[in-house]
């Protein structure tokens, strides 16, 4: 479906608040929008984004047709553990795209 | 006599053509613009929190105030908690009143997070106000409103 971009530090102490940012391409096709012929652009967005850290979700938004193209989506987890955060989007198609990243914890 | 009657239909001529002209303007244009107002924002804003009252506070939306472009504005909310086991921001919710749908984003959190905040690029049809409102684990709801101007509005381009 698309090209990811994860931002995970690769070693954190253990109970430190650690950023994650996350970027997938994406048109984000709002529906209200329509072609040279006037035919209007049926909607296509990604409406879902889950965050797992080791099988446990820390994170999930639905997003609307407000967030814009190419979905840019930063938070904070507490390092608990090492192991591995798995990222899934939705998009109203179905399509899923998923990405991880490895995460280790002294 | 020839020069003052040929003043007169000019004169009526430029009468009809504003009349004309006031008369389009005053006709329904059979084009219907999508947009979510106050109330849509409200009903949204009731459909996803319900009816609790929503305390002013705690929350800090973070937008630019002039944005030139619509179609990707920066924007994070923080919620002051401390995050623990028993006091946490279980949502964060944001609205827009003037764009086609009144919904932007719903995030959901727990402990652990460790930090109340997150941050996302959005899109605005047109300048408003932007609400932001946490749902704390003890159910109370917080909020933080940013008027924000737009110059070049999102939702209008044609492909």
């Amino acid at each position: 479906m698309a090209r990811t971009l994860i931002n995970v530090p690769p070693k954190a102490k253990r109970g430190q608040i650690i950023e994650i940012k996350t970027l997938i391409s994406h048109v984000m096709e709002t529906g209200y929008r329509r072609n040279e012929t006037g035919a209007a652009i049926p909607r296509d967005i990604i409406n879902l984004f889950v965050c797992n850290y080791n099988g446990t979700e820390i994170f999930r938004a639905n997003l609307h047709q407000a967030i814009a193209a190419n979905p840019f989506i930063t938070f904070f987890t507490v390092a608990t553990e090492s192991g591995t955060l798995e990222f899934r989007w939705t998009d109203d198609n179905g399509q899923v795209e998923t990405a991880s990243a490895k995460i280790t914890v002294e | 006599m020839t020069h003052e009657s040929e003043s007169l239909v000019t004169r009526r001529v430029a009468l009809i053509g504003a009349a004309g002209v006031t008369a389009f303007g005053i006709l329904p244009l059979p084009v219907r613009r999508a947009e979510a107002t106050p109330a849509t924002m409200k009903a949204a804003i009731h459909q996803v929190i319900g009816e609790s009252p929503v305390h002013k506070g705690k929350v800090t939306l973070d937008i630019p105030p002039l944005v030139e472009n619509g179609n990707t504005i920066a924007m994070s909310v923080a919620v002051d908690s401390p995050m623990t086991e028993t006091n946490y921001v279980k949502a964060i919710h944001v609205f827009n009143e003037k764009n086609p749908q009144p919904n932007i984003i719903s995030v959901h959190l727990g402990p652990r997070a460790g930090k109340a905040a997150f941050s996302t690029r959005i899109r605005l049809a047109d300048s408003q106000n932007v609400v932001a409102i946490a749902e704390l684990s003890d159910g109370s709801l917080w909020s933080d409103t940013v008027e924000v101007i737009v110059t070049i509005a999102a939702c209008l381009e044609y492909n």
